[in-house]
C-alpha cells in the first residue's frame, strides 16, 4: 500500500504544480483591476473548461493532501494507525466534497 | 613509543561513562605526532581506566566495529586522525546514537542489524552448486548500480547520524535500504519484488527525508540518498532490467 500512495501523492503531485501554477497566475492577473464576485462568475459560468480545470485541482488536492498529511501525523504522533488512516480518508472526503461543491456552485 | 612521537601537549578527552543513564568523564593525555581516536581511547583504556569499554577489530577501517560519536558525529574511530577533529584540543567521545548503550562507548547493534532483515536483505539464490556460476556483466546497468552500493562494512555511522531513524522507530534506515536496493539489482537474488515490496513497506524508503546526513557521514563513501532514491524511482519504472 505505501508504494500505491507513494506513487498517487507523486503522481498528484505532478500534475498539481502546473494547475497551481495557472491558478496563482490567472488569480495575480485577475486581480489588477479590483476583484469582483460578478467578474469571477462571468468567466466560470457556463465555462466547462474551467470547471474540468478546477475539478481536476479539486481531485488531485483531495488524494494528494491526506497522504501527506498521513505522513506528518505518524511522524510526529503515537496515534494508532488505524486511526490516522481513517482521519485522514475523511479529510480527503470532505476536501473532495467541498472542492466539487464550490466548482458546482460558480458553473 | 620513543619521546619524539611525543608534542608534550595534553589532550582534553571527555568519554561516555555507563549506560543510557551516564555522564561524560575527563581523561588527559599526551598529543602524539600521529594518533587516531581509536589511539586515545585505547591508550585510556591501557593506561588511566581499565574498565573502559569500546569495541574494535580490524583498526584499519575494514570491519566497522570501532564506530562511535567523535565531538557530536558519528566516525569511525580507528581511521579517524584527532587533528582532523579536536576542537579546543577538546575531544568528546560517545557512543552511537539511535541505538541502545550497553556500556560505556558500546553499542547493542542488534537493532541495527534487524532493520536489513526488514527491509528484505537476505540474498535468496535459486542456483545450485551444479549450476554453472551467473554471468554477470561487469559494465551492466544493474551491476554498476549494485557496485555502487555493495562495500558496506556495517558500521552503523548512517544509522546513527539519520535524523528520521532518530524521530521514527518504523524506518528502516540508510543501511538496510542500501543493501535492498544492492540485492533488486542482483540478477541471481530470487526474491527481488519481496526485497521491492519490504523496502517500500511501512517504515521503507517512503519515509526517507533526503536529508542526506548517511551519505555525508559514511566512512567509505557510499551513497546510501542515492539508492534509496534508486528505490523510489523504481515505484515508477519497475525494478531494473539487464
Amino acid at each position: 500500500m505505501e508504494k500505491s500512495l507513494f506513487l498517487a501523492q507523486r503522481i498528484t503531485a505532478m500534475i498539481l504544480a502546473p494547475l497551481a501554477i495557472i491558478h496563482l497566475g490567472l488569480t495575480l492577473f485577475a486581480v489588477q483591476g479590483g476583484l469582483t464576485a460578478t467578474e469571477i462568475l462571468n468567466r466560470t459560468q457556463g465555462n466547462i473548461g474551467w470547471a474540468l480545470f478546477y475539478s481536476l485541482f479539486v481531485v488531485c488536492a483531495a488524494i494528494h493532501a491526506p497522504i501527506g498529511l498521513r505522513h506528518v501525523i505518524n511522524e510526529w504522533t503515537v496515534m494508532p494507525r488505524r486511526w490516522v488512516n481513517a482521519l485522514v480518508i475523511m479529510l480527503g472526503g470532505v476536501l473532495l466534497l467541498l472542492g466539487l461543491q464550490a466548482v458546482a456552485a460558480v458553473y | 613509543m620513543s619521546p619524539t612521537d611525543t608534542a608534550n601537549e595534553l589532550l582534553k578527552v571527555r568519554i561516555w561513562r555507563g549506560r543510557e543513564q551516564g555522564r561524560l568523564v575527563d581523561y588527559e593525555i599526551e598529543t602524539r605526532k600521529n594518533q587516531t581516536v581509536l589511539d586515545v581511547v585505547t591508550e585510556i583504556q591501557h593506561r588511566l581506566e581499565p574498565t573502559l569499554a569500546y569495541r574494535f577489530a580490524c583498526r584499519v577501517g575494514v570491519c566497522g566495529s570501532c564506530a562511535m560519536t567523535v565531538n557530536g558525529r558519528p566516525r569511525w574511530a580507528c581511521r579517524t586522525h584527532i587533528k582532523n577533529v579536536v576542537t579546543d584540543n577538546t575531544l568528546t567521545i560517545e557512543p552511537l546514537r539511535n541505538l541502545p548503550k550497553l556500556k560505556d562507548l558500546v553499542c547493542d547493534m542488534a537493532p541495527f542489524i534487524e532493520t536489513w532483515q526488514k527491509a528484505g536483505a537476505p540474498f535468496s539464490g535459486t542456483a545450485t552448486r551444479h549450476d554453472k556460476p551467473a554471468a554477470v556483466k561487469p559494465d551492466s546497468a544493474m551491476r554498476l548500480a549494485a557496485d555502487a552500493a555493495l562495500q558496506c562494512i556495517n558500521c552503523a555511522v548512517c544509522y546513527s547520524a539519520c535524523d528520521v531513524v532518530n524521530w521514527n522507530p518504523d524506518y528502516i534506515g540508510p543501511a538496510g535500504l542500501n543493501r535492498a536496493w544492492t540485492l533488486i539489482n542482483d540478477v541471481r537474488h530470487s526474491k527481488r519484488e519481496l526485497t521491492f515490496e519490504l523496502a517500500f513497506g511501512t517504515g521503507g524508503c517512503g519515509s526517507c527525508h533526503s536529508h542526506g546526513n548517511c551519505t555525508r557521514h559514511c566512512p567509505v563513501e557510499l551513497r546510501p540518498s542515492e539508492s534509496i532514491a534508486g528505490l523510489k524511482r523504481a515505484a515508477f519504472s519497475g525494478l531494473p532490467e539487464e
